[in-house]
């Protein structure tokens, strides 16, 4: 992987819910390899964001965007963009585990199957593979069978990172990744995005501040859906520039 | 937060309690040196202690801050600098004890001549250590930066009180052990402006989030 070099690039990015403007005007550079954090009250419009970088917005029929979002250099808003190869390369997790209701193994295999990969032994390689990424293997090895909703909240939640990594993205967006988890599961989360950060450029919305500041390398801070201030987490967390950022790290919002 | 707002508030105050304690024990240190007052003297040594105590109990409260309220940006500078600035104000401390321990020892002697650079060096020191924990309570202002100026003057009346002891040691050798005191004194003078420097040095950090420490100040002054 290039050093510094920028995944996404967004530039004048807006996004609107039929008249509400949810996203404005944003310019931010997602720098690959990475782990980039978006942190802002309830409502800023962090998650709105995160979900246009693959597309899932446009789920929601009154949603538009505006402007440009380059993904290794190309419009993925262009007219001919191939929206389901996108959401292959940027892959999504989201705040509460949902494992598809079949095995653990077809929970990883589903992908790859759709993807036109029907060998046995391809597909096992590409589950172990994945499964391994995803620091849940040697815990589910024995039980490949059962049914992913069989397991703990932290493995499900690793069991959909798994099915995320066999689509082999380049980057993963977590929505809240850990807030139904425990403290043990939630370290076991986070240890795993610190490994993944080395093969998967990753971009994360969370509401634990702590946690942004464990994990990321860079930290963009968001209100009323504006981008207030995008820095390296270091300068976020000790000494931020905008006054917003202040207060609302240091817990005197409002 | 109001609570943490709270106990960021009695921080404040402690420091400047204990910025008190060690501006009164340089003024009297120096009092019992000038006017001879060996008792005063006793009293300053015997006050350390509580300058000791509060030092630890600024440390302990800033480590309890730290693990309860995850400060961050201001908060943390805040906490960080006081942890540090403690550190210097009980060196201050210390360094006015020593100055008391030689005003004891001068007083048992003739004196030798009447101080000059001493008290205004003591003024000097004194009024570095007020202004720096001012500007720690009041935030950014350019009152650290002239602390961080006034620490030359100190510099300078160091230098003149060592060459004037020394004619006098040339031509009278027996007061050398007297001179050499003096010198002490100075000194210790001249340390205590130096952690008073460094108090200013962190209270432009706590406030502007830039290290100015071993750099040349002239390339930061606002």
């Amino acid at each position: 992987m290039v050093e510094n070099k920028n995944i996404f690039e967004i530039r004048d990015f807006s996004i609107y819910y039929g008249e509400f403007l949810a996203v404005k005007n944003i310019k931010l550079d997602i720098r690959a390899s990475r782990i980039t954090a978006i942190i802002g009250p309830s409502g800023c419009g962090k998650s709105t964001l995160l979900r246009s970088l693959n597309r899932m917005n446009d789920l929601i029929i009154s949603s538009r965007v505006e402007g440009t979002a380059l993904f290794q250099g190309v419009d993925i808003y262009h007219k001919d963009a191939d929206v389901i190869e996108l959401r292959r390369r940027v892959g999504m997790v989201f705040q509460k585990p949902n494992p598809f209701p079949s095995s653990v193994y077809e929970n990883v295999a589903y992908g790859p199957k759709i993807r036109g990969i029907k060998k046995k032994n391809q597909l096992d390689e590409i589950i172990e593979n994945a499964l391994v990424r995803a620091d849940l293997w040697k815990e589910v090895k024995d039980k490949l069978n059962e049914s992913g909703l069989s397991l703990s909240g932290g493995q499900m939640q690793r069991l959909c990172i798994a099915r995320s990594l066999a689509q082999e993205p380049e980057v993963l967006l977590f929505d809240e990744p850990t807030s139904a988890l425990d403290p043990i599961s939630t370290a076991n989360i986070e240890n795993l995005l610190q490994e993944l950060q080395k093969t998967v450029t990753i971009i994360i919305v969370t509401h634990n501040m702590q946690q942004a500041a464990r994990i990321s390398n860079f930290t963009a801070f968001m209100y009323l859906g504006e981008l207030i201030e995008f820095a390296d987490t270091d300068t976020i967390f000790v000494n931020p520039h905008n006054k917003l950022t202040e207060e609302y790290i240091t817990g005197r919002f409002g | 937060m109001p609570i943490f707002d709270d106990e960021l508030k009695n921080l404040r105050e402690i420091v400047l309690k204990m910025g008190c304690m060690v501006e009164n024990a340089i003024r009297d240190s120096v009092k019992a040196l000038v006017e001879r007052d060996s008792a005063l003297a006793k009293e300053v040594i015997r006050r350390d202690h509580l300058i000791n105590a509060i030092d630890v109990k600024i440390d302990e409260e800033c480590v309890r801050l730290i693990a309860l309220r995850q400060p961050k940006a201001r908060d943390l500078r805040l906490i960080t600098t006081t942890m540090k600035i403690t550190t210097d104000l009980e060196r201050m401390g210390d360094m006015a004890v020593n100055i008391a321990e030689r005003a004891i020892e001068l007083n048992e002697e003739p004196q030798l001549k009447p101080f000059v650079n001493i008290p205004k060096m003591a003024e000097a020191a004194q009024s570095m250590v007020r202004d720096s924990l001012d500007a720690f309570v009041t935030g950014c202002s350019r009152l650290p930066y002239e602390v961080i100026k006034r620490d030359d003057e100190v510099d300078q009346l160091t230098v003149r009180n060592f060459e004037e002891l020394l004619s006098l040691m040339i031509q009278d050798p027996k007061i050398i052990p007297l001179a050499i005191k003096r010198t002490y004194i100075a000194k210790y003078l001249e340390r205590i402006a130096d952690h008073a420097t460094n108090i200013a040095e962190m209270i432009i950090y706590m406030c502007r989030g830039k290290m100015i420490r071993h750099t040349e100040i002239s390339e930061d002054l606002p």
